[in-house]
């Protein structure tokens, strides 16, 4: 019903734009951004355990964190940012950050290292859903008054074994690494919750922007902080208006009435392109869509035939076709932008090499069970391959369902193929490859449904222990190769094929600049913005 | 002999025992209404193939975290218990915690809910206005040209999918000609500058006397409002005109004519005085329908209202949201129907 909607609302408005046009009448003022997105994903603003995308948006503008990205320049990777500096213990486990000086909150008081000791333990402490983030280092309730410790203006954070430094600052820079003010937010503690109920819907933060309201479906409004210690961002007030309807975000794009247009679908971008006063922004995110067999089935777990697999995938075709614009060919585990990312993609549709692959194996023509969610670029894709799979003797049988019925198959290791998407948690490589590449104990028991390997049935072999390497290797050069190195041999071995990268489109109005959407690794930043 | 008594002794307290009674069985009725809306409610919510823990804890979480959002939410006790539960809370005023806003579901109906009431009430104004007339004289002058009109707008009112005519309106109205507001209750200036008393913003500038956020607001409900109007006067105009076409074939309005009684006291005095009572249920259940909240030109609209609201926490597995929406939903028809009895019996003397 969804798609029948959108098609042909897409159409009529196609239609009527055809034959009239749309005037760029309104013009919001130059001190202001506005802009469309759907921001119905929202739950919380608190950094402890806010884990959605649209807020991550907000949090990014609000919090200052020790280490961040700076937009002008995400490939750098982590900057200082509170932390003016820091240095790691000779045995790798000690990291100890100097302050940055005279960098105040909202509310006036001054950015302590308290402050950052008080919101990293309290992100361990409250142990919502992205509190791992941290707690991977071994961080406990029990032990964060030794491992979490401030001196000063210098805070020290101890992990339980080594870890390469660039894996715990990246880690940072996620949105848990948001610092509150700790008066502030005692201030508004209700029932010993460390003021999680409160920073639900406020803001403590020493970021260029300040909460001013968040009405749940409706908006979100940030006002500037002109004591930012980066300068006052030149955009005074920010506001995202919820508009669910692709079609909607358009119309007022092209009437002046927003700036941004974060959900136009591939009908509208092509709609408005070359529009008077409107740019088409691309910016590759983080989101990766792949398909896996389960190893546990006799004719998938062949090497061969998990080899076919990735040679019976029309990947050209679907990238210009329904994904076009929105999805771009990405055969590896790491999205491009990450630290060891590759951009080798040695795959394509090639029916007869699957066949010899197949043949070789000594594998007839067989049927299997594939797993999709009920969303509509996934049933696409996958009603694409099972057009390909057919042309080498595999039967598709396709099941779609809810979340949580195939998620729920699919941890359970019941399925013998899934198409899905993966998201990245954190801006760091291990993210992803302590999932796809790692799995220590493939034993049903062990019930690691954390981890796709696992979920899979697939025993990693060599590459869980080159994943726990690449973890704790200090070197980033060495570590980046380290992550190519797996990502090669993934590409070989894995039951995983890896199809495509999520590319964000955006309608902007001309006279915004500087809107950096934070690439795969990070969220939106309005301060640096200007009109 | 024993039983005259007793109706003698009935009759003597009729009014005031018959008002209790009457108003006991009300109650009661609603009570076990409601209580029946809540139960189906709450099972439907709990064999939907949604799972609310994946809502909390994202579909990456270990088990260890899945078990305990589990057990927080009282999952693992069962189900009667569980409903038990939430009645008692009900009771009190408390809907529970919505998963997608964090906030009580109670605060958050108080939020949404007067902007689809403040909708409702103008579109359901605009279809009364329009429907009931355009269905008096499509009745009186059947077959005309008038009737032959009304039958095109009602069937098109019927048959139009609204998000297709809610775009169509936006893009003409808004996008090319300017003439009303865009999507949103007001525009980006006048958001959160009148302090909200009654959370309908029309009623909450006039409170202020901030007459240009009354104006952009007026200037923003116009379209949606009008395109809910429609609906409801396709449907109003055709239930009047056939309510009256029964009325004019009957005799008492032949023997008025007979009588040389003018046209206009005929048709309004006479006829349209009978059907009264037919209209109030009809206007009744519609607005129930608009307060229901018209999911998808709230949608298009970007209109923060309850049907929204309710189909958004549905998508999310949000149960508290969805079964707090529900049973508000729930209650306001149960009122709406004891208002429009309320009403026959001031118009009906049959039922006094």
């Amino acid at each position: 019903m969804k798609a029948f909607n959108r098609y042909l609302t897409n159409a009529a408005i196609g239609l009527a734009i055809g034959f009239t046009s749309v005037a760029a009448l309104a013009e919001t003022p130059g001190n202001m951004l506005v802009i469309a997105n759907r921001i119905d994903d929202i739950t919380t603003i608190d950094p402890a355990q806010s884990f959605e995308f649209a807020g991550s948006d907000v949090s990014r503008n609000i919090y200052s964190k020790l280490v961040n990205f700076d937009p002008k320049n995400l490939n750098a990777g982590y900057q200082p940012d509170l932390a003016e500096s820091w240095t790691v213990s000779d045995d790798g486990r000690t990291i100890t950050f100097t302050m940055r000086d005279g960098v105040k909150f909202h509310s006036g008081n001054q950015v302590r290292a308290e402050d950052v000791e008080f919101s990293l333990r309290r992100v361990v402490t409250l142990n919502k859903t992205p509190s791992f983030i941290l707690t991977q280092f071994g961080f406990t309730p029990e032990n964060i008054d030794e491992t979490i410790v401030a001196d000063g203006n210098t805070v020290s954070i101890t992990t339980d074994k080594r870890y390469a430094t660039s894996f715990v600052l990246n880690c940072l820079t996620a949105t848990i690494g948001g610092i509150v003010d700790k008066k502030v937010v005692m201030e508004n503690e209700v029932d010993g919750d460390l003021g999680n109920a409160w920073l639900a819907t406020n803001s403590a933060g020493s970021g260029p922007y300040v909460l001013q309201s968040w009405k749940p479906n409706e908006s979100v409004t940030l006002t500037s902080n002109p004591a930012y210690y980066g300068g006052p961002p030149a955009m005074e007030r920010v506001i995202v208006r919820h508009v669910q309807e692709s079609a909607t975000q358009r119309l007022m794009l092209e009437r002046g009435d927003i700036d941004v247009a974060r959900n136009l679908n591939p009908e509208d971008i092509s709609g408005v392109s070359g529009a008077d006063g409107i740019a088409i922004d691309s910016e590759l995110r983080g989101r990766l869509m792949y398909i896996s067999v389960n190893q546990k089935h006799p004719e998938l777990s062949k090497p061969e035939v998990r080899q076919a697999i990735k040679y019976l995938v029309d990947y050209e075709g679907m990238q210009n076709s329904f994904l076009n614009g929105q999805y771009t060919i990405h055969q590896n585990f790491l999205p491009k932008t990450y630290l060891g990312a590759v951009d080798e993609n040695p795959f394509n549709l090639n029916i007869e090499k699957a066949k010899e692959l197949l043949t070789s194996a000594g594998v007839g023509p067989f049927a299997i069970e594939v797993g999709v969610r009920e969303a509509q670029e996934r049933i696409e894709i996958v009603q694409s391959l099972q057009n390909t799979f057919a042309k080498a003797g595999i039967t598709l049988n396709i099941t779609v369902g809810t979340a949580k019925a195939i998620l729920g198959r699919y941890r359970a290791r019941e399925l013998d193929m899934y198409m899905g998407a993966w998201g990245p948690d954190y801006p760091d490589p291990h993210t992803n490859a302590g999932t796809f590449a790692f799995n220590p104990v493939n034993t049903d028991e062990a019930g690691a449904t954390g981890l796709l390997a696992w979920r899979n049935a697939w025993d990693t072999g060599g590459l869980t222990a080159k994943v726990e390497a690449a973890v704790v290797e200090g070197d980033r050069d060495v570590r980046a190769q380290m992550y190519t190195d797996i990502q090669a041999e993934f590409r070989d071995i894995a039951p995983f094929a890896v199809l495509f990268q999520k590319i964000e489109q955006t309608g902007r109005n001309e006279a915004v600049k500087n809107l950096n959407l934070g690439g795969a690794i990070t969220a939106v930043s309005y301060w640096p913005v200007t009109k | 002999m024993e039983s005259t008594e007793q109706n003698i002794e009935g009759r003597h307290r009729a009014p005031l025992e018959l008002w209790i009674r009457a108003t006991f069985l009300t109650l009661g009725s609603i009570i076990v209404t409601m209580l029946g809306l809540m139960f189906v409610t709450f099972v439907i919510g709990r064999v939907m193939p949604i799972d609310p823990v994946l809502a909390i804890v994202g579909e990456q979480a270990t088990k260890a975290t899945y078990d305990a959002a589990y057990e927080q939410l009282g999952l693992d006790r069962p189900i009667i218990v569980q409903f038990i539960f939430y009645v008692w809370d009900v009771m009190h005023g408390d809907f529970g915690k919505s998963l997608l806003t964090a906030r009580p579901v109670a605060e958050d109906i108080k939020r949404v809910f007067p902007a689809t009431l403040e909708l409702a009430t103008i579109g359901l104004f605009i279809g009364i206005v329009l429907g009931v007339p355009l269905g008096v004289f499509a009745a009186v002058r059947r077959g005309s040209w008038i009737d032959q009109v009304a039958r095109v707008i009602a069937l098109v009112g019927y048959s139009m999918p609204i998000f297709w005519l809610g775009l169509m309106g936006l893009l003409i109205f808004y996008g090319i000609l300017g003439w009303v507001g865009g999507p949103g209750r007001v525009g980006i200036f006048y958001v959160d500058i009148v302090p909200t008393v009654t959370g309908m913003i029309l009623i909450d500038s006039i409170l202020d006397q901030n007459w240009e956020v009354f104006k952009d607001a007026l200037n923003h409900i116009v379209l949606p409002a009008s395109l809910l109007g429609y609906y409801s006067l396709a449907y109003v105009s055709r239930m009047t005109r056939s309510f009256m076409l029964e009325q004019l074939s009957a005799e008492y309005i032949t023997t008025a004519r007979v009588k040389g009684m003018s046209e206009s006291a005929v048709i309004w005095g006479h006829a349209f005085k009978n059907i009264r009572v037919q209209l109030i249920t009809v206007i009744a259940l519609s607005y129930a329908n608009l307060l229901e909240g018209s999911v998808l030109t709230e949608i298009i609209f970007s209109w923060p209202g309850i049907g929204s609201y309710i189909t958004t926490a549905l998508l999310s597995a949000d149960m508290s949201a969805v079964m707090g929406g529900t049973v508000v939903v729930g209650l306001i028809f149960i009122l709406l129907n004891i208002f429009s009895d309320l009403l026959y019996k001031i118009f009906d003397p049959r039922a006094k």
